[in-house]
């Protein structure tokens, strides 16, 4: 049965992602000219100037001079055998460009991923079941200002800390020595120097909210009857929670999967920028902003899969985790 | 033999004794105390009831028997002395709440059931889990043999298919089930003692036929004490050798069922059987339609399918009948009682006429059909056909005042504004016995029969010619359905009201309508006078129903029949 649904699914992904690759499309075209014109201008900077002539011969080697379906037409049916295209302004495969930066990206989320987690499920099941206690209080005054300070200030702020008190080299994932190396233990140790951070900036929001969903469900749960047939069952207080009311309020926990993958690639831009993060965020960034087409397109359309796919994941974990939920 | 004497000593003396227990609510304005000295005793192979209406402490007794009195109460005097068949006396108020001790006892020596088998099973783990959970924190075995004493807990209190059963989950089973499997996984490490808190209350009078059957023969067969919390006296008179009346945290008296009945000490006592034994009859201030009163509603043919659709194309798969093929009329002046077990499709049958629902057939209201009504014209018979809602909790918007929800009829039809319709609020509020200063108030500053008051004066604010009350008493306690029917009843003569009243309550039926309609799966089976039906009913299931209404008399017990209608396709 689940596999049918998940067959199914996966089927319905299909038209989707076409009717995405479209809009995807169309949106980067709708804003005013396109990457030669940013191309042109850049240079105009530098007091070069192009002529017409150059200008044509440009456009007619980038395809920008057919029509937008047939431009449409072109890019998708190379997507369909996996290619993704130049990108005009690295003058490289966007594959090589995205995959790249994809790995870096992918542990930093799941580094934070699980950060989130590690610090929110048990801070969250105390503020509840110890509701209106100091402890409580306390989580939900950091909560809050968690939840209310932007990230790439906290980013600032620790970074400050980071290198006035503690002399640490904050920036990037690495050290300047390590940047281009080839793959190492050492490396490895000084990528998780560096990883702390970025996982406590990113982190630190996304923790304070967790907190206060964990916290409202358990209450929400704790009141239940069902708790006190556990209690009247000799069931010690801890486990009777952590069996019982926890298990219905994690919920919540697994829906944050689905928000997770797509994340990686838009999420946090800005504290990236600011950590100088190795990340897909400013890449895409960048691309959206000259109009690189085709870079800016692959990361359109991978971002709609894998919001597609984060969301299929969840689903499926919440019908393992809560047999109430039914999938047809 | 002193060895003998001893253990005939030790058994005649109570199981437990609950002596002068007094329980407080901490709360901001300091100790608030909820039962003041209460003291009873159980006895081992006995039955007793603790009754009294809500509110009067009887669930909080409950829990500090097994000192699990729920934040920010506290046991702050008396005790409770436990004295299980094996071992010494246990002061069970003396231990620590979160300890060892007091955790053997729970759910091994003393089990507990609630009223509610729809919550109080985890929805998220199989019964099978729970029972073994409870098997194997009291008793040394491995998965395997609790698993076996698990799936016979479920044979002994005749669930069908055990060993599937073990690997379903609660909302799997109906209400009635979900009970047998509370009450297996009480009885699982064969305890001394049962208290059941009220563990029939939400189930259909048939449903609680059979789970009182089966809590009797379970009790001879362990020789238990029980502890039976319930407000039905007609469960009490059924099933109770001793009677605990308790009134606002007080024991007002205590009793053997019988000579309890025969007669009362207490005046509360007195009341509160006056108002069972008043809804065995038709109320005297009833006033009857006249002979000549004309036809208001007429009702041919009326379904309502729900549907079930799956696939690409939507398919039909399954089509739910809750209303099949139902007919009736009323005239000016009648009340029709619509009676039946949940799932019968009596509260639809209400919707469909208030068109909340689009059936199909014909509701024929003064000579136009309400099924094809369009909206301009269904306006003007919502202000001639009210509804009153079961849950006065739910059904009151506690962010608006009294005023506010009784004027937004009047508002929203544009009827009054202003000054009159301050006019108009303060004598409605009159109306329904209430006073017109309490109309600043916000809903939570009323008690449940208030709060129906104050629904039924909505419900009237229109002048309405039909009145469609859906268990408009089931929530409240007996005394006060009794104020909220004479309220109804005092209304219609004034006004010449119809009502449809939805009720599970043969009792309340009998005392309000003229007429009763008898409703099995979405089909009516039997429609006639109320006392006719009651006296004389003609269709097995009305036959059944009516065998397993509980007689609030202890003499009576044991001497009808009982009998479940198995219908077609049952």
């Amino acid at each position: 049965m689940i596999w049918r649904y998940i067959l199914k699914r996966i089927l319905w992904m299909v038209p989707f992602l076409f009717g995405v690759s479209i809009v995807a499309f169309l949106l980067i075209q709708a804003p005013p000219g396109d990457y030669l014109t940013t191309y042109i201008a850049k240079l105009g900077e530098s007091n070069e100037v192009l002529d017409q002539a150059s200008i044509e011969n440009l456009r007619a080697r980038f395809g920008l001079d057919q029509p937008l379906y047939v431009q449409y037409f072109k890019w998708v049916s190379r997507l369909l055998v996996g290619d993704f295209g130049m990108s005009f302004e690295w003058r490289q495969p966007v594959s090589d460009l995205v995959w790249g930066r994809m790995g870096l990206t992918l542990c930093l989320s799941m580094a934070t991923l699980l950060f989130t987690w590690a610090v929110a499920f048990p801070i969250g099941v105390y503020s509840a079941v110890r509701k209106y206690s100091i402890g409580d209080y306390l989580a939900t005054t950091i909560g809050f200002i968690g939840l209310a300070t932007p990230n790439f200030l906290l980013a600032l702020i620790l970074m400050y800390i980071g290198v006035v008190h503690f002399g640490a080299d904050v920036g990037g994932l690495f050290s300047n020595e390590y940047k281009n190396a080839p793959w190492s233990w050492a490396k490895v140790w000084d990528l998780m120097k560096h990883l702390w951070l970025p996982v406590v900036v990113l982190g630190t929001s996304a923790t304070a909210s967790l907190i206060r969903i964990m916290r409202a469900n358990l209450l929400d749960e704790l009141n239940k009857p069902y708790v006190d047939t556990a209690r009247a069952k000799g069931l010690s207080e801890f486990w009777l929670i952590m069996k019982y009311p926890v298990r219905v309020a994690l919920n919540p926990f697994v829906s944050t999967i689905g928000w997770v993958l797509p994340n990686l690639v838009s999420g946090a831009v800005v504290t990236a920028i600011v950590l100088s993060l190795p990340t897909a965020g400013p890449l895409m960034l960048q691309a959206l902003l000259a109009q690189d087409m085709y870079l800016a397109g692959a990361f359109v359309l991978m971002l709609s899969s894998l919001t597609v796919i984060g969301m299929l994941l969840s689903d499926i974990l919440l019908v393992l985790l809560d047999p109430r939920v039914k999938y047809d | 033999m002193p060895q003998t004497l001893m253990a005939t000593e030790a058994s005649s003396r109570p199981i437990l004794s609950v002596e002068n227990l007094n329980v407080g609510f901490n709360t901001r304005k300091g100790m608030f105390d909820v039962l003041h000295g209460v003291s009873f005793e159980l006895n081992r192979g006995r039955t007793t009831a603790i009754v009294g209406e809500s509110g009067s402490g009887k669930s909080v007794t409950a829990r500090a028997i097994l000192n699990m009195v729920p934040r920010p109460g506290q046991i702050n005097g008396g005790r409770v002395l436990f004295r299980p068949s094996k071992g010494s006396e246990i002061e069970t108020t003396a231990l620590d709440p979160r300890g060892k001790a007091i955790r053997d006892i729970r759910g091994g020596k003393i089990g507990m059931i609630f009223q509610e088998p729809m919550s109080s099973l985890s929805p998220v783990h199989t019964i099978g889990n729970q029972i073994i959970e409870a098997v194997r924190l009291h008793r040394d075995c491995t998965k395997q043999e609790a698993r076996e004493i698990a799936r016979q807990m479920l044979e002994q209190v005749e669930i069908p298919k055990p060993e599937k059963a073990l690997d379903q989950y609660a909302f799997e089973f109906s209400g009635g089930m979900r009970q047998r499997a509370m009450i297996a996984m009480a009885l699982s490490c064969h305890p001394d003692v049962l208290i059941a808190d009220e563990p029939t209350t939400a189930l259909d009078v048939t449903t609680q036929a059979e789970i009182l059957d089966l809590m009797r023969k379970l009790q001879v067969e362990l020789n238990m004490a029980i502890m039976f919390i319930t407000h039905d006296m007609g469960v009490v008179a059924e099933l109770a050798d001793d009677v605990v009346v308790m009134e606002k945290g007080h024991v007002v008296e205590t009793g053997q069922t019988g000579p309890l009945f025969a007669e009362q000490q207490h005046p509360y006592t007195k009341r509160l059987l006056g108002a069972v034994k008043r809804l065995e009859e038709p109320a005297a201030a009833k006033v009857r339609p006249a002979a000549d009163a004309r036809e208001i509603l007429r009702v041919d043919d009326l379904r309502l399918h729900f549907e079930k659709r799956e696939g690409f194309f939507q398919r039909v798969t399954d089509v739910n009948k809750a209303v099949d093929g139902v007919s009736f009329s009323l005239k000016e002046g009648e009340a029709l009682g619509i009676v039946g077990e949940s799932g019968s499709g009596k509260t639809t049958v209400g919707r469909c006429i208030a068109r909340v629902y689009d059936p199909e057939g014909t509701v024929d209201y003064r000579g136009s059909n309400l099924v094809t009504a369009g909206k301009a014209e269904l306006q003007s018979y919502r202000q001639q056909i009210r509804m009153i809602f079961q849950d006065p909790f739910a059904s009151l918007n506690p962010r608006m005042t009294v005023k506010q929800l009784i004027a937004e009829p009047l508002v929203v039809n544009g009827v009054a504004s202003g000054s009159e319709l301050e006019d108009r609020v303060a004598t409605l509020l009159r109306e329904v016995g209430l006073q017109p200063e309490m109309m600043e108030r916000y809903p939570h500053a009323f008690s449940g029969g208030q709060r129906q008051r104050i629904v039924v004066a909505r419900a009237i604010a229109l002048e309405p010619k039909l009145v469609i009350a859906d268990e408009p008493t089931s929530a409240l306690d007996v005394s006060i359905r009794t104020q909220v029917l004479d309220l109804l009843l005092r209304l219609q003569a004034e006004m010449g009201l119809s009502f449809i009243f939805i009720s599970h309550d043969m009792a309340v039926i009998r005392y309000f309508c003229d007429r009763v309609a008898v409703m099995y799966r979405g089909k009516i089976v039997e429609i006639g006078e109320t006392e006719e039906i009651i006296q004389n009913p003609q269709h097995p299931y009305t036959q059944a129903l009516l065998s397993s209404v509980p007689i609030a008399d202890p003499a009576l017990r044991g001497t009808r029949q009982r009998h479940r209608y198995l219908g077609e396709g049952a």
